[in-house]
């Protein structure tokens, strides 16, 4: 069977899914589910960049999509006057010092000889210039956070559509990237892997702790949103109109008092479904764009040049390309695209709340969608997004009813089985792991492998 | 006279509130950074799955605990957990045997790329942190028992006659007992027996070792069996001292592979080293100076602030900073690393 044909018959297969947990559980699951594989989708995307077309392995998914996250605040909040007033020309002055002390700092290892006057002067520049702008920062933070902090106590943000934060969301990732692939990249592949585990802790870190900035572990909550809101639309006349022709076959057969009430009801269920459509066409939009950017990319000589490199970094390097160069320019785009994919996510969400950011989820869960999904294929990551992403939802319903149908012989009030049924949600761990070594082990390509294509072909 | 109580009282200060909690912490990473540094060694890949071995094999222990204590039996002041910790640790050697069965020679045999192996250990992570959640949950779990303190900081300042206590648990300094009796033991392994010679010679130049005629199995199942009774016996200690959360063994993953790679990465002396310098730099940064301060200087100079470098949130950093740090200067570890 041709990778077209397995592409096709894939995403079919999805598409069937869908439509059985539409018409068994309800559209307005189904649609929910398929708006965070559209999500995983692009996050996977990302990852695929990294891994895929470079062999980057970073394992600091998670950071880069709390970046997304964070910047999906600070785009759609109000700005909070009061909190400015109070504190911005202590920000600046600490600003200023902190971008002076990394400048000196710089200026420092280039300028004098290595050694050990050079470290010395490294150190006291380094802490001197963070305990000045510490002199600073503690006061204009304690400024902003005493004002209102049961509602605010934080600087806000720009105060505009919260879908500006999407692009916002991958220029701060791309920028923190840079910064990490400065310092990381050119690290061993397992190195890199735990530095960037590591980076992705502190991100967390700072977005629980710097209440000024996200209103740390407070959460974000009421976030503005791209599309209507659903108790809008209810009361919107096109809206009821629409939702009177749509179930005009069904009201007809009721008698008065029960289409009434029949009505209100298709016209809440109907305004669900339709913000999740609105979602859909955005994130759909989203994802399309970036998948056809990637497939132009991986196919175009600077593709070809990645995949060399991935391939044998000497032999690239040897025909004059710079490695280092190009893997943290790769490593840029992956984080930005993960970092758009956390925008989006926050946004779907309405909050922002950074204790919901866990290493397996955000991380390895993202890992086994292009493993599984094929890694180096960007159909193959686009697969992976959706088929984990159900799996990893639906396996957890599954798991509960194999268990309490597996366990129907024991009394309702047997210890052993109401343990069982509580614990079988986190059984969906044990499988991704299954699902994970079994592809790696029997198929290492994945769903969809990669297509290499030969000379004259 | 003050004088002198005032700087004595300053030094019990530092010791209850950093010697005693770095030295008890740094044992517990040593512990655990020992087996990933033995497992980087000789099978040469960074093991994701070995905080979720820990969590197993501490999970395990409790289950035991809870067992011997229906049982009424018990070890007086001591915990129940030293008696349950010779099952924790078999059901640990079997699982990892097993994976290692199941999974890992598979690569070996196919002379995988390490990238595949560290891949292949998330799906093992994945597997036992499943494991562990489902059998035990995902919430804290107390199994402590018997005594609690060694020292207890209300009788030190009745004793002293000091305004500052000095408390040690049971489960520090147990901590730090059973971690040296172990450290002295693997060591002994390493050096003198003919198994451990075997292992070194692998980690060194495997061609050259097989040539002489080293069972490569041999060593790998050794080497599997002494990561897990590093990983419960270290698990179970941080259980004892702390609590055990299945989703706090995830997140010591990252500071137990900063002190392998900051001691030197596959050298065992190095892991040890790097497991307190890591557990020192975090507690030393994160605790608050000001009344030590208030002690040593004169009441005019009293410090403002808390004296505070970082909120304890950030101790993560810390152990990352040190890394990046040693991986910038001296990229083989503070010891040289990648040999037995």
């Amino acid at each position: 069977m041709s990778n077209t044909h397995k592409t096709q018959l894939s995403f079919a297969v999805i598409a069937l899914l869908l439509i059985i947990i539409g018409l068994a559980q309800s559209w307005n699951v189904s649609l929910g589910i398929l708006n965070l594989c559209l999500i995983s989708a692009v996050m996977a995307l990302g990852v695929n960049m990294q891994w895929g077309y470079a062999g980057l392995l970073n394992v600091g998914v998670m950071g880069f999509a709390a970046l997304g996250g964070m910047s999906a605040v600070l785009v759609s909040q109000a700005p909070i006057a009061e909190a400015w007033q109070a504190s911005w020309g202590q920000m600046v002055i600490a600003a200023l010092c902190f971008a002076a002390t990394i400048a000196v700092s710089i200026a420092c290892y280039r300028k004098v000889a290595a050694g050990r006057n050079r470290n010395l002067a490294l150190a006291l520049i380094i802490i001197g210039g963070l305990a000045l702008t510490r002199f600073f920062f503690d006061p204009a933070v304690t400024a902003i956070e005493s004002i209102e902090p049961a509602k605010t106590g934080f600087l806000g943000g720009m105060g505009l559509p919260i879908i500006f934060s999407w692009l916002f969301g991958g220029i701060v990732a791309a920028g923190i990237a840079w910064c990490i692939g400065k310092v990381a990249l050119g690290l061993r592949a397992d190195y890199l892997a735990i530095a960037t585990l590591g980076i992705s802790e502190i991100i967390l870190a700072v977005l629980k702790n710097e209440d000024w900035l996200t209103r740390g572990v407070k959460n974000v909550t009421g976030l503005s949103r791209p599309v209507p809101y659903e108790i809008d639309l209810q009361t919107t006349a096109w809206f009821i109109d629409f939702m009177r022709w749509w179930h005009s076959g069904s009201l007809g057969a009721l008698n008065e008092v029960e289409q009434q009430l029949a009505f209100k009801q298709f016209v809440i269920n109907g305004s669900s479904i339709f913000v999740k459509l609105c979602y859909t066409g955005l994130f759909t939009g989203v994802l399309v764009i970036i998948l056809l950017l990637s497939v132009k990319a991986l196919n175009s000589p600077w593709g070809r040049m990645m995949r060399a490199i991935r391939d044998n970094e000497i032999a690239a390097a040897a025909m004059g390309k710079d490695v280092t160069r190009r893997h943290l320019e790769i490593f840029i785009i992956g984080s930005a695209v993960i970092g758009v994919a956390g925008a989006m996510l926050t946004t779907l969400d309405g909050q922002f709340t950074p204790t919901s950011y866990q290493p397996l989820r955000f991380t390895f869960l993202i890992w086994v969608m292009v493993i599984v999904g094929g890694s180096g294929n960007n159909m193959g990551s686009v697969l992976g997004g959706f088929l984990i992403w159900l799996v990893w939802i639906e396996a957890e319903p599954i798991a509960v009813w194999l268990m309490t149908f597996g366990t129907s012989w024991l009394d309702e009030s047997n210890v052993i089985r109401i343990h069982l049924i509580e614990n079988a949600q986190h059984m969906r761990l044990f499988f991704m792991g299954l699902v994970l070594l079994l592809v790696l082990r029997f198929s290492p390509g994945g769903i969809l492998p990669e297509v290499v294509r030969k000379q004259g072909s | 006279m003050e004088a002198i109580t005032d700087f004595v009282s300053a030094i019990v200060l530092l010791l209850n509130f950093i010697v005693v909690p770095g030295l008890s912490y740094g044992s517990q990473l040593a512990l655990g950074a020992l087996g990933i540094t033995l497992v980087f060694g000789i099978l040469r890949f960074a093991n994701f799955a070995h905080g979720d071995t820990m969590a197993f094999g501490t999970m395990m222990t409790i289950l035991a605990t809870w067992w011997l204590q229906s049982k009424g039996i018990n070890l007086g002041p001591l915990p129940t957990a030293l008696l349950a910790l010779p099952l924790g640790i078999t059901a640990t050697i079997l699982l990892l045997v097993m994976t290692d069965r199941t999974v890992y020679r598979y690569y070996r045999h196919s002379k995988a790329v390490p990238v595949t192996f560290m891949i292949a250990s998330m799906g093992v992570m994945f597997m036992t942190n499943g494991i562990v959640r489902f059998v035990i949950g995902p919430n804290d779990q107390r199994f402590l028992d018997g005594k609690r303190f060694i020292v207890h900081a209300r009788d030190f300042k009745s004793m002293t006659g000091l305004s500052e206590g000095l408390s040690i648990k049971l489960s520090q300094g147990l901590t730090i007992v059973v971690a040296i009796i172990l450290v002295a033991l693997l060591f002994w392994f390493l050096q003198k027996t003919r198994t451990g010679k075997a292992m070194r010679a692998y980690s060194d130049n495997e061609d050259l070792a097989l040539l002489s005629g080293v069972d490569p199995d041999r060593v790998v199942l050794v080497t599997w069996i002494i990561t897990a009774i590093l990983a419960t016996i270290a698990g179970t200690l941080y259980g004892l001292d702390k609590s055990f959360k299945p989703f706090t063994y995830l997140q010591l993953l990252l500071p137990m592979f900063a002190a392998a790679i900051v001691g030197g990465i596959g050298n065992p002396i190095g892991a040890i080293v790097g497991g307190y310098v890591i557990a020192f730099s975090e507690v030393m940064v994160t605790y608050a100076y000001k009344k030590v301060f208030v002690y040593l200087l004169p009441q005019s100079l009293e410090p403002q602030g808390l004296l505070q470098l970082l909120s304890t949130d950030y101790k993560f950093a810390v152990s990352f900073v040190i890394l990046v740090l040693v991986l910038l200067v001296r990229p083989t570890g503070i010891l040289k690393g990648k040999v037995l």
